[in-house]
């Protein structure tokens, strides 16, 4: 504040600071009861300059003589403290100062398992199908019959009198679904004799809506029938049986995409999964009606109870993978973003497959969501066109009526048109109450319900018959073929997550780890290990539910809110921060070890030269 | 019967040979897979970020909302697209026309529209909750809105705009984030795949610094200007005081009011935006990172939204004669029918009627008043009236 003489008592610093004050707020001071006289009353200011040189001011060292240099002169036994005590002091901060340091500087991490994870990067997935063969009678010859080892012996007859082919092949399935039991994941082969009527002509197996396929084959003729001669011969047939049912190569490819070479998957298998949705733990569904001419059209939809029949049941089958949330809406005056066009050949009008595009964007802006959930949202939009634009027919690449009506985008849901012109004739009085047929309604979104989870439109392959699901929406083994890729997608992703956390975690030394973060991993990783046995044992449900657990622990452990790497200290920063606090006082420690060092050597080298 | 088990094992690392199929719609299903895979995308997201404060930085605030203006345009919903602006520009004490902010002079185009949802805004445009934005490191109770929730075949457009530097980007005026720790960043989103392909896109002094520390793929990036060189801005207006846009978004926004959903316009295209001539700095572009080439990458690619459709064929005959709908659960329920409880009522406000009213004997006031007057009364006229009253 002022410029202080270095000799100047301390009383003398309250005056001058009252002194600086009034200079500064220009304020003539009260007067106070105070020790010392405020100097407005007694004397001018310049006079208190003068006090300077009268009080006494304490000398601490001799005056020094010109041209002498200043040195303090030590003692001996004073020179000796001033060394041990600079000693004590370095190795205080060495011994007892550094670890402090390092202690206190340090980030919690806790301890997570880096032998286990790093077992996980080089990950071996076995997935085993229980097969249960069942032979007909008349499909061994007597001999055959004899070598096979006969577990299981059954005697049913079934009889009925069956008018067409089709429903007695349904019957026939459902009667022998109910022989066997099936657990999730198992498959049970039928073989029939080669004469059978059961199955039409020119097909050779069936395949049921329950885990069971009939397939047609001739085992008698093969020679040296032990019990692998047959079922060798079998394997070829069984094998594309299996693959239809349980999961095939590019299932397995798709569902590893995550960490898989790009590239290596079909551009079918591609297609399918972009258009279902990632395994998540759940789903939003959204059910809307749109009607853009209310004073025309008011519309009845029983939604409660269609969904109540038809997809309730779906989504209850779906219940081991993933969480459903299901609502419906209405919405008025909700326009298509696309003016369709009249053609008069048809005499209604037209959406082309390339306008279709651009219809989902303005009508999502009024969709609205679950704002609770960071779910994925399917959206099944039902369009009734208003009077002036109906009937409304969506037309598809090759300018052909499309029968549904209706079109889908991938990972966001569907869109239905219904035409409702054929209610009312021309001269009925407005609006008129429509009753919506929601059967035909909800085969079609059960159908891109399908899609959007994840069942495949898979093709047939020559000579199979697939049973339609019909109403229960799923059959048992389209369930299990989205159980098998759902569960090595599950794990693949789970494995992946917890390899690049522990990878981020090891690079980035400033970050904390929790312990919740460490015991989110460990379950993860200890559920993963589980999934992965029960795959190989052919467990699936289990392996599913193990599964989940993995993926769900390991993005919570991934995302969670306190592993934000905010502490990039690039190491220039670092040093910026430590030298102004610990140089200062490191240097003279320093030195004076050094000094005490050089005195040591110097005195050893007096003492060698006195010897010699 | 016999009970052999089958074991189907695969590995991981190793290659297989694809088996071909040779079924007879292999064409029709080779159509619509080509029209599939022109690009891998299914959604489009937007993360718009304006990282300045102060009204002397109108031009920031403008060129995000510009930006947004185009995108929305284009087709991104609301839901899809995270706006952060870190001042509020329209309603500051100081604009002239409030509500609005331009970005021609002149007040020809005003970008803030009726409909502009915020997300972020003020002080919560901060270093941390971008990288959280991103990275999805989100405390549970935030909404859905303030969240980008893309997933393994998104597209996401990043717009950063403000003042910058060497190797970093200053967020209100209080702190930075560098260059390296937005690669860090989207490292981590490519781990966890959150997006198919990003285009990055900054505006500020110095801008191509930011990019140089990329090295997720399937990223592309743009910048204003290079590194030693200024982002200028452009016009001021002299109504309301301030600049109002910078150049390189000036004419970014230019060239996307050209663009609409079914545009073709390419990559390539938007290079070629803001010469040196216009913008007086150089602006630069990287591409080494993405996989595609960039001529065959639409603009609407990131900056729209246009979905694919596929056709519904196949369709589940549930029309089944004769059988009745069963309940799946639960008992039907009677159908009450419901009405809204009046909410305005009208009668009450209008008067149209006056309303019964219960008489009541009058109360103390009342009677107090009276019992006041009949004593003035009688006190100025005297006693000898009482007599004729009772």
């Amino acid at each position: 504040m002022t410029a202080r003489h270095p000799r100047t008592p301390a009383p003398l610093l309250v005056i001058g600071q009252r002194f600086l004050t009034q200079l500064l707020i220009g304020q003539r001071p009260r007067r106070t009861g105070s020790l010392w006289p405020s100097f407005h009353s007694r004397w001018p200011r310049w006079k208190w300059v003068s006090f300077l040189f009268i009080l006494p001011r304490r000398r601490r060292s001799p005056r020094p003589q010109s041209g002498m240099k200043v040195r303090p002169v030590l003692s001996d036994p004073e020179k000796q403290r001033g060394r041990s005590a600079a000693v004590a002091i370095a190795a205080l901060v060495i011994a007892a100062g550094i670890p402090l340091w390092w202690k206190t500087t340090e980030t919690y991490r806790a301890w997570l398992p880096a032998a286990r994870i790093g077992e996980l990067e080089a990950l071996q997935l076995e997935l085993r199908v229980e097969v249960e063969v069942v032979f007909a009678r008349g499909t061994l010859s007597p001999e055959q019959q004899k070598k096979v080892p006969a577990s299981r012996m059954r005697e049913q007859t079934y009889e009925s009198c069956c008018k067409s082919k089709s429903l007695c092949l349904v019957e026939a399935d459902h009667a022998l679904h109910t022989l066997t039991e099936t657990s999730c994941g198992s498959v049970v082969i039928y073989i029939i004799p080669e004469a059978s009527a059961l199955l039409p002509q020119d097909m050779r197996v069936y395949v049921g809506r329950s885990r069971t396929a009939l397939l047609r084959s001739q085992v008698a003729s093969v020679v040296g029938a032990g019990l692998p001669e047959v079922l060798a011969a079998l394997d070829p047939q069984m094998e594309q049986v299996l693959q239809t049912m349980s999961f095939n190569h590019q299932d397995v490819t798709a569902a590893l995409t995550d960490r898989l070479r790009p590239g290596l998957s079909t551009r079918d298998s591609l297609a399918d999964s972009m258009r279902a949705f990632k395994s998540s733990p759940g789903y939003e569904i959204t059910f809307s009606l749109l009607n853009p001419d209310p004073k025309h059209h008011q519309l009845h939809w029983d939604v409660e109870a269609a969904l109540d029949a038809y997809i309730y049941p779906l989504l209850h089958k779906m219940a081991p993978v993933a969480n459903f949330s299901v609502d419906s809406q209405i919405l008025y005056y909700a326009v298509l973003g696309v003016n369709p066009r009249y053609d008069a050949s048809a005499s209604a009008y037209t959406l082309s497959a390339d306008s279709l595009a651009h219809v989902i964007n303005p009508v999502e802006a009024r969709l609205g969501s679950n704002a609770a959930s960071s779910n994925p949202v399917l959206n099944f939009l039902l369009y009734v066109p208003d009077s002036l634009h109906s009937p409304l027919i969506i037309r598809n690449d090759q300018k052909q009526e499309v029968a549904s009506n209706a079109f889908h985008s991938p990972r966001w849901g569907g869109i239905m048109v219904y035409n409702v012109d054929g209610a009312y004739g021309n001269d009925t009085q407005f609006p008129v109450d429509i009753a919506i047929d929601m059967s035909r309604v909800m085969g079609v979104f059960l159908s891109q319900l399908r899609l959007m989870l994840g069942f495949q439109q898979t093709g047939a392959p020559p000579g199979f018959v697939l049973e339609a699901a019909g109403r229960e929406g799923v059959a048992e083994w389209e369930l299990d073929r989205l159980l098998w890729s759902r569960s090595v997608e599950n794990v693949a992703t789970a494995s992946a997550s917890i390899t690049s956390l522990a990878q981020l975690l090891d690079q980035i030394a400033n970050i904390v780890i929790n312990d919740n973060i460490a015991q989110q991993v460990a379950s993860a990783v200890t559920a993963l290990q589980a999934a992965v046995a029960e795959l190989e044992a052919g467990n699936l449900a289990l392996a599913l539910e193990h599964s989940r657990e993995a993926i769900s622990a390991s993005e919570r452990a991934f995302f969670d809110p306190s592993l934000l790497h905010l502490l990039y200290f690039p190491d220039d920063q670092k040093f910026a921060i430590y030298i102004p606090l610990f140089l200062p006082m490191c240097v003279p420690i320093l030195l004076s070890l050094l000094k005490i060092f050089r005195e040591v050597q110097q005195h050893r080298a007096e003492k060698r030269a006195k010897r010699d | 019967t016999a009970r052999p088990c089958m074991l189907i094992s695969s590995s991981v690392a190793l290659d297989f040979v694809l088996i071909g199929r040779t079924s007879a719609f292999l064409l029709l299903h080779q159509a619509r897979a080509e029209r599939f895979f022109r690009s891998d995308h299914t959604n489009n997201w937007a993360v718009l970020v304006c990282t300045s404060r102060f009204w002397f930085n109108y031009r920031h605030v403008a060129n995000t909302l510009s930006v947004y203006r185009s995108v929305k345009r284009l087709g991104i919903p609301d839901s899809h697209i995270v706006l952060m602006l870190a001042d509020d520009m329209a309603c500051n004490h100081r604009n002239p026309k409030p509500a609005t902010v331009f970005s021609h002079k002149n007040m020809e185009l005003n970008v803030y529209g009726d409909d502009v949802e915020v997300d972020y805004r003020g002080y919560e445009v901060t270093v941390e909750n971008f990288l959280r934005v991103l990275t999805g490191r989100l405390p549970p109770s935030t909404p859905r809105s303030k969240r980008l929730l893309s997933d393994d075949h998104s597209n996401i457009l990043i717009y950063l705009t403000g003042h910058g530097g060497n190797g970093f980007l200053k967020f209100q005026d209080s702190e930075e984030i560098s260059n390296v720790e937005l690669a860090d960043a989207f490292e981590q989103m490519w781990q966890k795949r959150r997006y198919n392909e990003l285009l990055f896109i900054i505006d500020t002094c110095q801008g191509a610094s930011m990019y140089e520390r990329f090295y997720s793929p399937n990223l592309m990036a743009l910048a204003s200007s290079q590194v030693g060189e200024d982002s200028l801005s452009h016009q001021p207006d002299l109504a309301i005081g301030v600049h109002l846009m910078d150049r390189y978004t000036f004419y970014l926004l230019e060239f996307l009011e050209d663009i609409h959903p079914a545009s073709q316009a390419n990559m390539n295209d938007l290079f070629k935006v803001c010469p040196k001539s216009q913008c007086v700095s150089t602006p630069g572009h990287r591409t080494d990172l993405f996989q595609r080439d960039p001529g065959s990458v639409l603009i609407t690619d990131f900056f729209g939204s246009v979905r694919k459709v596929e056709i519904t064929m196949e369709t589940i005959n549930l029309t089944v004669p004769g059988i009745p709908l069963e309940r799946f659960g639960g008992e039907p329920h009677t159908e009450t029918a419901l009405a809204y409880v009046d909410q305005l009522p009208v009668a009450q406000i209008i008067h149209q009627k006056p309303k019964q009213k219960d008489w009541h004997p009058p109360d103390g006031f009342i009677l107090g008043l009276w019992t006041l007057i009949l004593l003035v009364f009688f006190r100025t006229y005297g006693i000898k009236h009482l007599k004729h009253i009772f």
